[in-house]
């Protein structure tokens, strides 16, 4: 599903923001990447989300070489993949129904089709009642759910989480992890989690790719945060 | 694009207008002062084109002939003089209309004096065209032109009002053409500036449709119609201020400078709004539009 060939990437010359990444992620998995701030977790993200290029190397998702995806095509690249960030990223100005909705009225999807597919998706993350909140009168979870929601909606191949639990109390984190492995259970959706919450890794039993000053020191099924090899 | 999505593009470009009210009125502002700008010279150049052109109808060149000439000669030179390019009108004055026409103008109040010279019109040479020129630059040509014919005896022209004519209208053009392209610069530069800073407010949307698959021409459409109708807004209000302005001003122009009243020729209201109307919403359309689209360019590029 996700290959990664050598992949370097660099912002400055000589300063590798990540170096060397050989990575194989199979359908259907459910990976941590973890490490700590400024290791390169946010750059290999991007460069999944080909919101960067890699300085060398060759990425490939879902059969796909990123590098010769032309510009016009990368929406149809993106619509394969959900994206769930830290921060939850939602319209403040739009209620919960219409920031789910947006997800897919910006892949051009017909109105009835949206109209039967958002309440479901709401239900699937336990706000069915709350479509017409606001984000601002949502807690920090809720705010998650809906932009799980709003991520699984076009219903992605993969979902990249950056940080999910950033923001979130140790419950709410632990929900929003279930949440997950429902979706990877039931949908067979790639996950892949980027993360520095330890007790949630070690919590999963996944398997979790560690990652040091821009390269990968560790890959471990069913590991946990400082699982040694 | 589908039909529900070009809706929903539609709905969103109205949307935002009201959604970012601080920016929609700025840009609105802005677009309004511009073409108010712009119709207020267009207004002005329109008037004072159509006075100079007015000014310049009733320049004439006066063509007398031999003595002697045959009815057939005479209408010979005046086919001659009509087949010239310039020339638009010609009319035939003869030496009895002369006499007439010298007669109403210098003994309008004393006839008796005039009735020793009945028998013998002092001006029984002076049958004559009037000639009108379409474009009054082309005097100078035309004249010596007229003068080459056979049996033209002398051609009578002002070349001193001709030229002025023709100095105040090129001038005239050079610089409503400069004024309104400065004007244009301008109002592109401050309403794509306005329409920028509503672009970054929102440029954590952009990028949110931008990484969930949206398509550039879809994120870019609601900016689209936002800026188009916006320039319409700004366009449609200036031109109905002007439109209730315009007599109220060549009233006041008229009534304070009475005594120019004769060189003074204003054009309806109607006749000017038949171009200006068009235009300013043209324009207004064009510059929203413009203005959007390089203002969401840079925002595209996640």
């Amino acid at each position: 599903m996700i290959q990664l060939e050598n992949v370097c990437k660099e912002y400055s010359a000589g300063m590798p923001a990540v170096r060397n990444i050989n990575l194989h992620i199979k359908e259907g998995e459910f990976v941590f990447i973890v490490g700590n701030s400024g290791v390169g977790k946010t750059t290999l993200f991007r460069l999944l989300l080909k919101e960067i290029e890699p300085t060398s190397g060759k990425i490939v998702i879902a059969g796909q070489e990123l590098s010769k995806i032309k510009r016009r095509k990368l929406p149809d690249f993106r619509k394969n993949i959900g994206v769930v960030f830290q921060d939850f990223r939602l319209l403040k100005e739009y209620n919960v129904y219409e920031n789910i909705a947006f997800a897919q009225r910006v892949v051009q999807t017909p109105t009835r089709t949206i109209k039967r597919e958002v309440p479901r998706a709401l239900s699937m993350v336990g706000l069915a009642d709350k479509y017409k909140s606001f984000p601002d009168q949502l807690s920090g979870g809720e705010q998650q759910r809906v932009a799980i929601a709003r991520a699984l909606i076009n219903k992605p191949q993969i979902l990249i989480a950056d940080e999910p639990t950033g923001n979130l109390d140790p419950q709410n984190s632990w929900d929003i992890m279930q949440l997950l492995e429902e979706v990877n259970a039931n949908n067979g959706t790639t996950i892949i989690v980027v993360t520095h919450n330890r007790e949630i890794v070690d919590r999963m039993k996944k398997r979790v790719i560690h990652m040091d000053h821009g390269e990968i020191i560790n890959d471990v099924d069913e590991g946990g945060y400082f699982h040694e090899a | 694009m589908r039909l529900s999505a070009f809706f929903y593009v539609l709905k969103q470009g109205v949307k935002n207008i009201f959604r970012h009210k601080l920016f929609s009125l700025a840009s609105v502002a802005t677009m309004i002062t511009c073409i108010f700008l712009f119709g207020t010279i267009y207004a002005m150049v329109t008037n004072v084109n159509h006075m100079v052109m007015t000014a310049e109808e009733s320049v004439g060149i006066t063509v007398f002939f031999n003595e002697g000439l045959s009815e057939k000669e005479i209408q010979k030179i005046g086919e001659e003089i009509q087949a010239i390019d310039a020339v638009s009108e010609i009319h035939f004055v003869s030496a009895q209309e002369a006499w007439e026409d010298y007669k109403s103008r210098y003994f309008a109040e004393n006839e008796n004096l005039s009735e020793g010279f009945e028998e013998d019109n002092p001006l029984a040479n002076s049958a004559n065209y009037q000639v009108m020129l379409s474009d009054v630059s082309q005097q100078a040509k035309v004249t010596e032109q007229i003068g080459n014919i056979i049996g033209v005896r002398r051609v009578n022209s002002s070349q001193d009002l001709a030229n002025t004519l023709t100095g105040v209208n090129s001038l005239l053009m050079y610089m409503s053409i400069a004024v309104i392209g400065l004007l244009l610069v301008v109002s592109v530069f401050l309403i794509s500036n306005t329409i920028s800073m509503g672009v970054a407010v929102r440029s954590e949307e952009i990028a949110i449709m931008k990484l969930m698959g949206a398509k550039n021409s879809f994120v870019r459409a609601p900016f689209l119609i936002e800026g188009m109708l916006l320039g319409a807004v700004g366009a449609i209000v200036p031109l109905a201020v002007l439109y209730l302005l315009y007599g109220k001003v060549i009233a006041i122009v008229l009534h304070r400078y009475s005594i120019l009243s004769n060189l003074l020729q204003f054009l309806p209201v109607n006749q000017v709004f038949r171009s200006l109307a068009p235009l300013s919403l043209i324009m207004g359309i064009f510059v929203g539009f413009a203005g959007s689209f390089i203002s969401i360019r840079r925002h595209l590029k996640v």
